[in-house]
């Protein structure tokens, strides 16, 4: 850089000795970078311009250690989808026998009566904010498949949701009498009515009160798991969120987090395909959210989210890998949202009936 | 406050600002001749020259406050404000095993070596770096607040601590309400280098407090002293609410002091005040305390048997209004002093309170001393900040009223 050219910052600096000791030092260094280095692209490497150097593969730069020289000039773009995990068919036959989950016909009824007593309760919800009982509603069909994830877990793990995870609430145990007075906002609520509909809470079944910004839980959920990881419990923190979340400010500062400070967390996306109205082509281009945990160097798994044993089996493998290593797991469970997305919305305003 | 707005350099201390201006036409950025034009003529100004920091054993075992905590007797270490949070951190780190401490380039020391010498004796579980991210830094201290430990969260700038603005007011500070009070992020600190340094310009200088001053659910905490810095951090470390710890920077390396080793903590939300008087009350919070001491001093020279009372709020949320209304009522004037930019600032919400409770009281219309309401700017620093000519002026207004 040529020290002349440099800017006129100011006029009343013009000539102070701050300037002009400026000057001095920037022709110093640049003459000094001439007689040193020859023809090199790089001051690094100007070290090994000896007799005796041999040209290395790998670049030696900090950021990128394992990157070799290339001599094509080509864009890295995303060619292979991340593959699906699934264990059964539309019928509900285990496809693979090593993909059996090994649980007890008792553990495989609860999860079953759990999903439909969520759909139940979802149905009769939704009617009662419609007649005027409660103020807001947010329904889960189809992703009822989420109490996998759930029965995976030890009930100790601290869950951090988003707002469509009741299934996951009834599978830890909270009651339809729990569900109601939140909802109700009466006197037996534990919010203590201070929050909107399902914005459920409860320190007793370890599942952190649900707050309305979205993603905000992802950075706090790798926080909880660091504090989970000092204290030597083997637990791990479980955080949901949906895609359109994924695409906040705080995805990317928690996964990071996670990543580089080593939180047995693990990161569970519900892909529905909508954020309300806005498809997942207008939420991001990529390759899905699984793309995005190998681009924060965490080990990540794409499953078919209404495939219950293959979320299962994928959570139960993520939390063992997460209490053992300390470290994040990203799954991305594929599915659709089937009802509107809350009792505020009128879907078929931006998809057919047909969809 | 349109008139503020559209010319911002022909403010309502013109005379002062005039003289100023001559003046800076000829000065350098570092080395002024500020001792030679009225009103100073001749004063030492500045935090070099405080009388109230207390540099000797003696001034700290006069200390009331001191004795009632039962330090001032106590063995003493000459420390400047960056060494007092340093010892205040160690001793927050000893005695709570579930403490940590991380933000940007932490593990090394620190940016303003805060942090120096804690990762050798605590680990780097306890002390360590965390990737450049704001948001990330205050959701990864608020879940492990969650959990029931001590995150001490250090935002590198507080200039930068708008990315986390979401995390705090929306997440940190209603946790606990939200909740029905069955999770809460008590173990909170964040703690963030704060105020005007002389050439730091925007995006290094800027006074925050009264955007987090709004928030219901909060504490925020601004010391103008070694001893003040050490004493109320380890009051916010371990205060259950979510707390937010500015640091007033210029103070870090000017600021010294005899600070006692022990482990100690001053009350917060409770002020200070550092000189009693019985003509107008100045209250002020942080580095602008010095400016007020020297203007405090010029007014008493120049209107001999005029005393002034000069208030440190120390917790700006929240904020002891008892012992500024007693004040007021005592003197009947009162003058407010941030470096924060005038408009919605916390002088703001202080004047509407005290107009409110002391109206009958009050002699004329409580003065306002601030930072123009323009970002903070570099060379013209001099212009932008509520120094001490400038308080002078406000104060010999209020009096003369």
């Amino acid at each position: 850089m040529n020290p002349s050219a440099l800017p006129r910052i100011l006029p009343g600096l013009r000539g102070s000795r701050a300037l002009r000791w400026t000057h001095t030092r920037l022709g110093q260094l640049q003459r000094t970078f001439d007689k040193a280095l020859p023809q090199t692209h790089c001051p690094l490497t100007a070290a090994f311009y000896t007799s005796s150097y041999v040209p290395r593969k790998k670049v030696m730069f900090p950021g990128a250690l394992d990157s070799e020289y290339t001599h094509e000039l080509r864009f890295a773009s995303n060619v292979e989808s991340i593959p699906t995990y699934q264990v059964m068919d539309t019928d509900g036959k285990v496809l693979d026998a090593a993909n059996d989950p090994q649980v007890t016909e008792e553990e495989a009824r609860k999860i079953y009566k759990n999903m439909h007593v969520l759909n139940v309760m979802d149905q009769i919800m939704y009617e009662a904010q419609r007649q005027g009982r409660i103020s807001f509603y947010m329904t889960n069909f189809g992703e009822e498949a989420l109490i996998g994830s759930a029965a995976a877990l030890d009930p100790r793990d601290q869950v951090f949701g988003q707002y469509r995870e009741a299934g996951v609430l009834l599978q830890r145990g909270f009651t339809i009498q729990q569900f109601m007075d939140q909802c109700y906002s009466n006197e037996k609520d534990l919010g203590k009515g201070r929050q909107m509909p399902i914005h459920y809470g409860t320190k007793e079944l370890h599942f952190q009160t649900i707050s309305s910004p979205l993603a905000t839980q992802i950075p706090q959920a790798a926080g909880a798991a660091y504090a989970m990881r000092r204290e030597g419990k083997k637990l791990c923190a479980m955080c949901y969120f949906g895609e359109g979340a994924a695409s906040e400010g705080d995805f990317h500062a928690g996964l990071n987090m996670a990543a580089t400070i080593g939180c047995p967390v693990i990161f569970f996306c519900r892909n529905n395909g909508y954020s309300i109205s806005t498809p997942s082509i207008e939420q991001y281009r990529g390759d899905g959210i699984a793309s995005r945990g190998i681009g924060y160097g965490i080990d990540t798994i794409r499953v078919d989210g209404n495939d219950i044993w293959a979320i299962y089996a994928a959570t139960k493998a993520a939390r063992k890998i997460a209490v053992e290593q300390n470290k994040p797991i990203l799954i991305e469970a594929m599915t659709y949202r089937i009802s509107h997305h809350s009792t505020s919305d009128d879907s078929s305003a931006y998809r057919s009936k047909k969809e | 406050m349109f008139i503020q707005m559209v010319t911002p350099l022909a403010c309502q201390h013109r005379a002062a600002a005039r003289q100023i201006t001559r003046l800076a036409k000829r000065l350098y950025s570092s080395a002024a001749e500020i001792n030679s034009f009225e009103p100073v003529r001749g004063m030492d100004l500045g935090v070099a020259h405080s009388k109230l920091l207390l540099r000797s054993v003696a001034s700290v075992q006069a200390s009331s406050e001191l004795q009632s905590l039962g330090v001032a007797d106590g063995d003493t270490k000459k420390m400047n404000m960056c060494q007092a949070i340093n010892d205040a951190m160690r001793h927050a780190l000893s005695a709570d095993n579930t403490s940590v401490v991380f933000g940007e380039d932490v593990a090394f020391g620190g940016v303003f070596r805060c942090s120096v010498g804690l990762a050798d004796e605590f680990g780097r579980e306890r002390i360590f770096n965390t990737p450049l991210t704001e948001q990330g830094i205050a959701g990864f201290a608020i879940g492990m607040a969650a959990m029931g430990h001590t995150a001490i969260a250090e935002i590198q700038f507080a200039d930068y601590i708008f990315p986390a603005f979401d995390q705090i007011v929306n997440e940190a500070a209603k946790y606990r309400y939200r909740s029905g009070n069955q999770f809460n992020v008590g173990g909170l600190t964040i703690r963030t280098p704060c105020s005007a340094v002389g050439h730091g310009a925007l995006y290094h200088s800027q006074s925050p407090e009264a955007f987090f001053a709004h928030v219901p659910g909060l504490k925020v905490i601004m010391p103008r002293s070694p001893i003040q810095a050490k004493g109320l951090l380890l009051a916010a470390i371990r205060d259950p609410n979510p707390t937010i710890f500015f640091e007033p920077k210029i103070l870090y390396r000017s600021a010294v002091e005899q600070v006692p080793v022990d482990d100690y903590m001053l009350p917060l939300s409770k002020a200070e005040i550092l000189k009693p008087g019985k003509d107008v009350t100045v209250v002020g919070y942080g580095s602008q305390i010095y400016a007020l001491e020297n203007a405090i001093q010029m007014i008493e020279r120049d209107m001999p048997g005029v005393t002034c009372e000069l208030i440190d709020l120390r917790t700006i949320l929240p904020y002891d209004a008892e012992t500024v209304i007693n004040s007021v009522n005592k003197t009947g004037r009162l003058v407010v002093a941030h470096e924060a930019p005038r408009t919605q600032g916390f002088a703001a919400e202080l004047a509407a309170e005290i107009q409110e409770r002391c109206f009958l009281r009050l002699e004329s219309p409580v003065q306002r001393v601030c930072g123009l309401f323009v970002p903070h700017p570099l060379v013209f620093e001099r212009f932008y900040m509520p120094c001490a000519v400038r308080t002078y002026e406000a104060i010999k207004n209020s009096l003369s009223y």
